[in-house]
């Protein structure tokens, strides 16, 4: 799950992380009183308006501008609100900024880059830190492996305070700058692990001119897994934000993901709904979607399932995958037999069933009239539907 | 031999008195693998009925026998004293699973099998450091999962939730990040007359307890594994380290599919851990790795099975 900076940023101040002063804002004129706020307070003209999306590189897109006055933040932030930002992450249509994020304009001496996440291989929590800030660290790790440093946490002792000064030092951090940036690195990292975070992304972490340390960015995702104990994440989830099909899904219990294909998949199992897609792609077409109803699904889910399929418009047919181990092959098609009941169904339909009480679901098939295509194995099964969208 | 698992294993159910944990012991015990007990905490002194069990592992239950009957104890340490479990495999939700998993390393279980989907990864991490602590002090625990299907060797023992009826014992391991995929490898090799030796998932997580490299080493000096499929997925590194491995060390053949070579990148795929980020972990970058290690790839996952059979 991913938050907005303005969100990741009341977390950090909730832990003490050293933020800008900022106000978030949903309209111009909140801008406009959010920015004037800000200018009384700190006596600073200078603010800075940022568009509030998911994706990130917003800056270069033109989400984010300076403003030297109140009058400026308010026409930055008319033209931002409400527009199309395009990001090299969100994909060619953009996203279309709803909310901004009103900062405090800082005097920015350095630019540094910090990141937490679980590194799989060392199966710890990674710092990464690098002095290259501002900069895609990807592209960084890439030419200037060098520039990237890296430090491991101990799980049961947390951020030890030699790690963290041994960053600043090779961040090349003066003497009363380090410190502030232990200090910085020890409130996040509890924020990380109490909050139950995957990813935590400073991208540019500032030292001021007065050599104070500043998280000037928040990018945070949570570790989905961890929901259960996080009631509070459901009142930072922005809706808009999301594809509002894998919304729905995940309201059902279904892991859905939507791709750009017309040959839509019902499966079981994360594996084999991938292996689903896979083969799909091998025969020379492409998937409409990765859906996995699990392996404990019951038939309201998979009726679910199956429409949510079958009302894609871009959707040209349907491959049903079923290896029944817990699943019952029997309720999968029940399921599908409810879902497509009343329904004008135009659209061809293989299924492949194996495993548990199999006969018994192909007949509960066969019975229903409905013209499905029952197909052996998942290999028989692909070239069956790829065979029907092209002939359709 | 087969590894991990065989028809001495001795299991105890953690979360038995819940209605998937109930259900798949049953499943279990129905194989033939000795079920010993259950643990839910607050309902010790209670039995459990599993149903019948058959003489032989992997035959079929006979009906309207009598059934088995297992106690439910309140905590691991007496299951292991007093029914002699030395496996167990663990159904409690993710909220409790880490602590039911540390609860099992420090009652001596051996062999920790975590069915769960859904644990938080910060657990695991505290988890898998227990589990490098205990192993590196010389104690032979294993934890295999979280968010997998389990163990089974055919005809032996299984635990877990697999469909026992697919598999047939026989000499090829089959060690795979996905659980479904996995039956289709094992449906596969059945359908082509190959039988299995023994059959690991390791589970779809991040950070889990059982690596591919920790089951390669275990299927290398196992007599009876004669050849191997191994089934990756996209995300992490896990299927580049054992290319590594098996260059340096495995003489046996190897035969393998990576699930989500269509994947879009910076997606979740259903498990936590299939999820291309930064550019690294694509099915791409793991079939170069795993092809230069002398693995035969099966670009197709509808013939897992027949590429292994040519190199055997």
């Amino acid at each position: 799950m991913k938050i907005h900076e303005y969100q990741g940023k009341q977390i950090f101040a909730k832990y003490g992380v050293p933020i800008p002063k900022g106000i978030p804002a949903f309209t111009v004129d909140e801008a406009d009183a959010a920015a004037k706020s800000l200018i009384a307070e700190t006596g600073n003209q200078v603010t800075v308006v940022k568009a509030q999306i998911h994706a990130g590189g917003r800056g270069k897109g033109g989400g984010v501008k300076v403003a030297k006055t109140a009058a400026d933040a308010r026409e930055h932030a008319k033209a931002i609100l409400g527009m199309q930002l395009i990001t090299p992450q969100t994909g060619p249509k953009g996203t279309k900024v709803k909310r901004l994020y009103i900062e405090q304009g800082l005097d920015i001496a350095r630019e540094l880059y910090l990141a937490m996440l679980v590194d799989r291989d060392s199966r710890r929590i990674a710092v990464i830190a690098s002095t290259e800030g501002g900069m895609e660290i990807e592209k960084v790790a890439e030419e200037h492996p060098e520039k990237i440093l890296k430090v491991l946490i101990e799980p049961t002792i947390g951020m030890a305070g030699y790690q963290a000064r041994e960053l600043a030092f090779a961040l090349g951090l003066g003497k009363a700058e380090v410190p502030k940036f232990v200090k910085l690195l020890t409130t996040a990292y509890e924020a990380f692990t109490k909050e139950d975070m995957s990813l935590l992304e400073i991208n540019p972490l500032v030292v001021l001119k007065n050599g104070d340390v500043v998280a000037l960015d928040a990018k945070i995702n949570f570790d989905d897994n961890a929901e259960f104990r996080h009631t509070e994440w459901l009142n930072l989830i922005d809706e808009g934000e999301e594809d509002p099909v894998e919304l729905e899904a995940k309201r059902t219990g279904l892991s859905y993901v939507s791709l750009d294909g017309n040959i839509g998949c019902l499966v079981n199992g994360a594996g084999l709904a991938m292996s689903t897609m896979d083969v799909i792609k091998l025969e020379g077409a492409e998937p409409a979607n990765f859906l996995d109803v699990g392996g404990g699904a019951n038939e309201e889910q998979v009726k679910k399932a199956f429409s949510m399929i079958l009302q894609s418009p871009k959707v040209k047919g349907i491959f049903v995958n079923i290896f029944g181990g817990i699943m019952r092959c029997d309720v999968i098609a029940n399921g599908i037999v409810a879902a497509a009941k009343g329904l004008d169904i135009k659209v061809p339909i293989v299924v492949r069933l194996e495993g548990t009480n199999v006969e018994l679901g192909k007949k509960i098939l066969s019975d229903s009239g409905l013209k499905i295509t029952p197909a052996d194995t998942i290999s028989d099964g692909a070239k069956k539907i790829v065979a029907a969208v092209k002939a359709g | 031999m087969a590894i991990l698992v065989n028809k001495d294993t001795r299991v105890v159910f953690q979360g038995i008195t819940g209605q998937t944990g109930a259900f798949h012991a049953r499943g279990c015990n129905a194989y033939g693998t000795k079920v010993v007990a259950g643990v839910t905490p607050g309902r010790g002194g209670e039995e459990i009925d599993l149903g019948a069990r058959p003489e032989k592992p992997g035959d079929k239950a006979p009906e309207g026998g009598p059934g088995v009957k297992v106690p439910v104890f309140n905590t691991v340490k007496e299951s292991v004293e007093k029914a002699g479990a030395n496996a167990s495999c663990i159904f409690v939700p993710p909220p409790g699973a880490a602590d039911a998993i540390l609860e099992a390393f420090d009652a001596g279980i051996e062999l920790v099998i975590c069915i769960t989907e859904g644990v938080p990864v910060m657990d695991m991490i505290r988890v898998r450091r227990v589990l490098e602590q205990r192993r590196a002090a010389g104690e032979k625990v294993r934890l295999v999962g979280p968010n997998c299907p389990g163990v089974i060797t055919p005809g032996e023992c299984k635990i877990g939730i697999m469909p026992g009826h697919i598999h047939k014992p026989g000499n090829i391991g089959v060690v795979s990040r996905s659980g479904t995929l996995t039956y289709e490898a094992v449906g596969q090799l059945t359908r082509l007359g190959i039988g299995q030796s023994t059959c690991v998932g390791i589970g779809g997580d991040p950070v889990n307890g059982t690596d591919f490299i920790d089951v390669l080493e275990l299927f290398a000096k196992d007599e009876q594994t004669k050849g191997i499929i191994l089934i990756g997925e996209i995300g992490g590194g896990a299927e580049e380290r054992a290319a590594e491995w098996i260059k340096k060390n495995l003489k046996k053949p190897v035969a393998a599919f990576i699930a989500g070579a269509s994947a879009p990148p910076g997606k979740r795929m259903g498990h936590a851990g299939a999820i291309i980020s930064g550019g690294k972990g694509t099915a791409e970058a793991k079939f170069k790795a795993l092809e230069a290690a002398g693995v035969k790839i099966s670009r197709s996952p509808a013939t897992m099975a027949e590429t292994l059979a040519t190199m055997l």
